[in-house]
């Protein structure tokens, strides 16, 4: 079909999100940069894929690629789509970036059957650590950014998050606790176990009886 | 005689194009509610239909364009306004596509519109043209899609007033339409755009030679009210770093300022010139008439004032493309489609291309804009099982 976007392989933690999607279902990514997830769907599983990027290069980059793709962001774009829309949602490293993320989590599993969210962990126990013992905001792999020009604006952990979903009536399908590379750690099933030792966290999500 | 003073001397060569006489059995019925015809359609194509006539598409033209995308105008002799993005290997591929553009009903460049002849009279139409809309332009565009064949458009595409024409094929003919791309387009007439029309309007109207628009039995012309209609039109396709950029507060041709009222700033020769050249190839009353064109187009009044409804099921492909020093049609007249669009779970790519030219920049050298619109048409050429490019990679 259309030129691959990049080499052709996919990053490790979306290569594991691709392999969470069922074939021919519909995707919405949020946050999709130049559409890399997006482009390995359409062509390894026949997925009728759109995206929403914040960065125009980003989402110049992804339409020249023949992807639908539009500028907007996860705050302000979410709201018009219809219910049901999709059977999934994803939002990949961009949680934390967001306005509202609650709102921003409830629209994901409104307009999809399931989201999938990852985002980096602010219980790493370097994090902790970090904090702890220079008493300066962390800067580590996950969170590279100083904390005055960063664009991560609400932080949270594993458990944080966790407790939010709860909160909302969100039922959370699966937990893979990821290290600083996107790889799966081999963690036993503790939710204070990954939210001290994952670097970043992904889960799949869906509404209660949904 | 008055058809050849707008068509040059008798013994000048017709110029380009091709033209249809339409609905004479069937009448167009306008949103007036005047049944109109026949009605004679200028239009031009370029590449070829291919055996399943999929590969078809309609480029609709903006307020003052024509259907010369990529031809030399008749009248000015400049390049074709599309020029750029036509031909082998270009955007709009020749060696792909079957592209048609057609002089929208109202216009001065061969379609019928207020200048022609009524044929119940003898006499020109002026003013007694009937009131013309975006949807009138469009069905008369779908009959002349109907007159090559065409049951399906692979593509339509325009920018401003094109791009209107454009939601409006999506909204009325979705089935017809593969893919839609309107650009630097909005889905209703904003208040101060309906204003700016307004002046200009009313500077023709203002003109003694306009001759309550009878100016072609008097055999006169109202060059001066058009020549500052343009002259407003044309400040508003531009931006404030554009004007500045190009011109600054320069001289023309002179050390300092006259203390005079001549066009001593270099900005106000050139908007004399912009408006002295337009009189040359545009009518008065095309101009009323295809500016309240504009004025009436709103689509979600059309539709239960939710735009949403106006794409409510539709199968096209969308791309909306703004540009950010555009306030004539500013980026979230574009985003207000997109949102729409999004409402209906509609296939939509929008993009908004980083571009100090102002609204003008859809007709300008713009690389991002340009691999935008290839990338998109790639995609959907794709989607709807086109060939690939000739020596296209992998």
């Amino acid at each position: 079909m259309m030129m691959t976007i990049g080499n052709g392989n996919l990053r490790v933690d979306l290569k594991l999100i691709a392999d969470m999607i069922e074939p021919g279902s519909r995707v919405l990514d949020v946050g999709c940069g130049e559409g890399a997830l997006l482009d390995w769907l359409g062509r390894t599983k026949n997925v009728d894929g759109r995206g929403v990027e914040l960065s125009m290069a980003g989402v110049s980059a992804a339409v020249s690629h023949g992807l639908s793709v539009i500028q907007g962001d996860a705050d302000t774009d979410l709201k018009d789509y219809p219910s049901g829309a999709f059977d999934y949602v994803i939002l990949s490293q961009t949680l934390q970036a967001t306005h509202e993320p609650r709102t921003v989590l409830s629209h994901m599993l409104r307009i999809g059957r399931r989201a999938i969210v990852s985002f980096p962990n602010f219980g790493h126990w370097r994090v902790r650590a970090h904090l702890l013992l220079r008493g300066t905001m962390p800067v580590t792999d996950t969170l590279a950014y100083d904390w005055y020009d960063t664009p991560n604006i609400h932080f949270c952990t594993i458990r944080d998050f966790l407790n939010l979903s709860r909160s909302l009536g969100i039922t959370v399908e699966r937990s893979i606790a990821l290290d600083r590379g996107g790889k799966v750690l081999p963690l036993p099933d503790c939710e204070g176990i990954a939210n001290l030792f994952a670097d970043q966290g992904l889960f799949v999500l869906s509404r209660r009886g949904g | 005689m008055i058809m050849s003073e707008s068509s040059g001397s008798p013994s000048s060569p017709p110029p380009p194009g091709l033209k249809v006489e339409l609905g004479r059995d069937r009448p167009i019925r306008l949103d007036c509610g005047v049944d109109l015809g026949p009605v004679t359609v200028a239009y031009q194509t370029y590449g070829r239909l291919n055996a399943d006539k999929s590969n078809a598409i309609l480029i609709c033209h903006a307020l003052t364009g024509d259907h010369y995308v990529a031809d030399p105008h008749p009248i000015t002799g400049k390049p074709g306004w599309w020029s750029e993005l036509v031909g082998p290997g270009r955007v709009f591929d020749t060696d792909r596509y079957f592209l048609i553009c057609s002089n929208v009903l109202g216009g001065c460049m061969g379609t019928t519109g207020p200048m022609d002849v009524n044929p119940a009279t003898g006499q020109p139409w002026n003013l007694s043209f009937p009131v013309i809309t975006i949807g009138d332009m469009v069905q008369v565009q779908a009959r002349l899609v109907d007159h090559l064949g065409i049951d399906r458009l692979f593509c339509v595409v325009g920018g401003s007033m094109g791009g209107m024409q454009v939601l409006e094929w999506a909204h009325s003919f979705p089935e017809r339409v593969f893919a839609a791309i309107p650009i630097a387009a909005a889905a209703r007439h904003s208040a101060q755009n309906i204003a700016f029309h307004e002046v200009g309007r009313q500077a023709i109207v203002a003109d003694p030679d306009w001759c309550e628009g009878n100016y072609l039995l008097e055999g006169k012309r109202p060059h001066r009210g058009l020549a500052v209609a343009r002259m407003a039109a044309h400040i508003t396709y531009l931006s404030e770093p554009a004007l500045h950029q190009k011109f600054g507060r320069n001289l023309q041709n002179r050390e300092t300022v006259t203390y005079g009222f001549d066009a001593d700033f270099q900005v106000e020769s050139y908007l004399r010139h912009q408006g002295s050249t337009f009189v040359d190839r545009f009518d008065a009353n095309s101009y009323l008439y295809i500016t309240r064109a504009m004025d009436y187009f709103d689509l979600a009044a059309e539709n239960g004032g939710v735009l949403a409804n106006a794409f409510r099921g539709t199968r096209t492909r969308f791309c909306v493309v703004s540009f950010t020093s555009d306030w004539l049609f500013p980026t979230p007249e574009s985003r207000a489609i997109v949102h729409a669009l999004n409402a209906v779970a509609a296939n939509v790519s929008f993009v908004e291309i980083k571009s100090d030219k102002g609204h003008d920049a859809f007709l300008l050298d713009e690389p991002e804009f340009h691999a935008t619109l290839t990338g998109f048409l790639e995609g959907a050429a794709a989607h709807r099982g086109l060939p690939r490019a000739k020596g296209g990679g992998p």
